[in-house]
């Protein structure tokens, strides 16, 4: 299943890049899912996606929950808590 | 409904102006948010920033008799003293414009997908996201009013 990733901002950095496109294996169907499955290869993204680290995620550019469903041709993207105004 | 977000600023009185209307409209409240102390980037999330801001200016148009509203946000690299946000609502009286105004910059504060990087001399650092902004939010969901402080 194909999904286009993006990050922003202090993840963006932490990570190198702004995106990917990915292919993710079947059971990685939720944004709780996919997060796990970045933060196992480790390093960078170990600790971007770890436990503690506050995350938040959208899909298709909507705010979603842990345990949004993820569908192939998704745009998934990971930030920090927002800080604009 | 007028919705931008752009790297160049704004003329507030003109868009203040341009929401008086045909006569109906009888109150005007705006918020114009500054870059205070130091210079900064605001990156944002294309595409998503409109949606949110979209959303949430519709929100206040539900709870509150508005007729109509104005938001412009900057990014990109700001100075101190420069403005970055404008909300203007335009409604019948002063008590829906006054509330709608705030709700909006309330909820922009904590939906809306921008991040700012603040430029201290030798160093950059990341905005941390406030706990206070998530209450000022908050305050809005049990009653849909603002409770008394």
């Amino acid at each position: 299943m194909k999904v286009r990733l993006l990050f922003f901002a202090s993840l963006r950095e932490q990570l190198g890049t702004s995106g990917e496109e990915v292919d993710l294996p079947s059971e990685v169907a939720t944004v709780a899912a996919l997060r796990e499955h970045l933060m196992q290869r480790g390093g960078a993204y170990g600790k971007a996606f770890g436990g503690k680290a506050l995350v938040r995620a959208a899909v298709n550019q909507d705010m979603v929950p842990q345990s949004a469903p993820i569908r192939a041709g998704d745009e998934v993207a990971f930030f920090p808590p927002v800080t604009g105004g | 409904m007028k919705i931008s977000v752009q790297r160049d600023d704004f003329d507030a009185g003109a868009e203040i102006r341009k929401l008086a209307g045909d006569g109906s409209v009888g109150a005007i409240a705006s918020f114009v948010g500054l870059v205070r102390d130091v210079p900064m980037t605001l990156e944002h999330y294309a595409g998503m920033t409109e949606r949110e801001i979209t959303k949430i200016a519709h929100e206040a148009a539900k709870r509150w008799s508005v007729i109509d509203v104005t938001v412009i946000h900057r990014f990109g690299e700001l100075q101190p003293a420069d403005q970055i946000v404008l909300v203007v609502v335009a409604g019948s009286h002063r008590g829906e414009a006054f509330a709608a105004c705030e709700f909006i910059m309330d909820y922009l504060k904590t939906r809306a997908p921008f991040w700012k990087k603040e430029h201290r001399a030798g160093s950059a650092e990341w905005v941390e996201a406030k706990a206070s902004d998530d209450a000022a939010a908050e305050r809005w969901i049990a009653t849909g009013k603002k409770p008394k402080a």
